[in-house]
């Protein structure tokens, strides 16, 4: 890992930072996944790993990469955009799919 | 320094998406419908792609960033079929 020994430490505590909340984040989202009683409080809880837990490691990876490279490394905010974008489509056909088969 | 910052926040990271993981593949299993065992689907493929992302990070290169998108665009369409599956019985009418 000598890519992380250069990087400054103004660059590398925002970081880790954003990295350890989107990991937490992630982890807290899949374990109101396995906990939570009924499908529609279940439905809920992973959103919070689709939205800012995603956002947390897309943020530390773009600073790493932007800063170990001296260059701007946006690519990785595809990725955000396209996970925002597609999680409410998903997440409402399926709420809807789950409606109509207990009604 | 910083070295030592970004590789504990990155081992502390895969841990989580790890057991974020294995808590989605409970349940998969558990179920107790077929709308539960599809979320927990979405969930894991979203844990996966930050566990990719987070791999990325650590080794600094951009093949993790391609898996990881396509493991994102995978899951959306694996997601949308399955609840139009549940819907209406079939995928494509």
């Amino acid at each position: 890992m000598s890519h992380l020994e250069t990087l400054p430490l103004w660059a590398a505590i925002p970081a880790a930072a954003f990295l350890v909340l989107g990991a937490s984040l992630a982890l807290i989202g899949s374990f109101g996944l396995l906990r939570l009683p009924t499908f529609y409080e279940r439905i809920h809880a992973p959103t919070l790993g689709s939205s800012w837990g995603t956002a947390g490691v897309v943020l530390a990876s773009v600073i790493v990469f932007s800063v170990g490279q001296g260059r701007p490394v946006l690519h990785d905010l595809l990725i955000g955009g396209l996970v925002t974008a597609t999680t409410p489509v998903t997440l409402m056909l399926l709420g809807r799919a789950a409606l109509y088969r207990d009604r | 320094m910083s070295a030592t910052i970004l590789s504990t926040a990155i081992t502390f990271a895969l841990g989580a998406l790890a057991l974020a993981m294995i808590f989605a593949t409970i349940r998969i299993l558990r179920g107790p419908r077929a709308q539960d065992r599809v979320l927990g689907l979405d969930t894991l493929y979203v844990n996966t792609m930050l566990l990719f992302l987070t791999l990325g990070i650590r080794n600094g290169t951009v093949f993790f960033f391609e898996a990881a998108i396509v493991i994102a665009m995978l899951g959306f369409v694996a997601t949308v079929a399955l609840a139009k599956f549940l819907m209406r019985g079939e995928v494509i009418e």
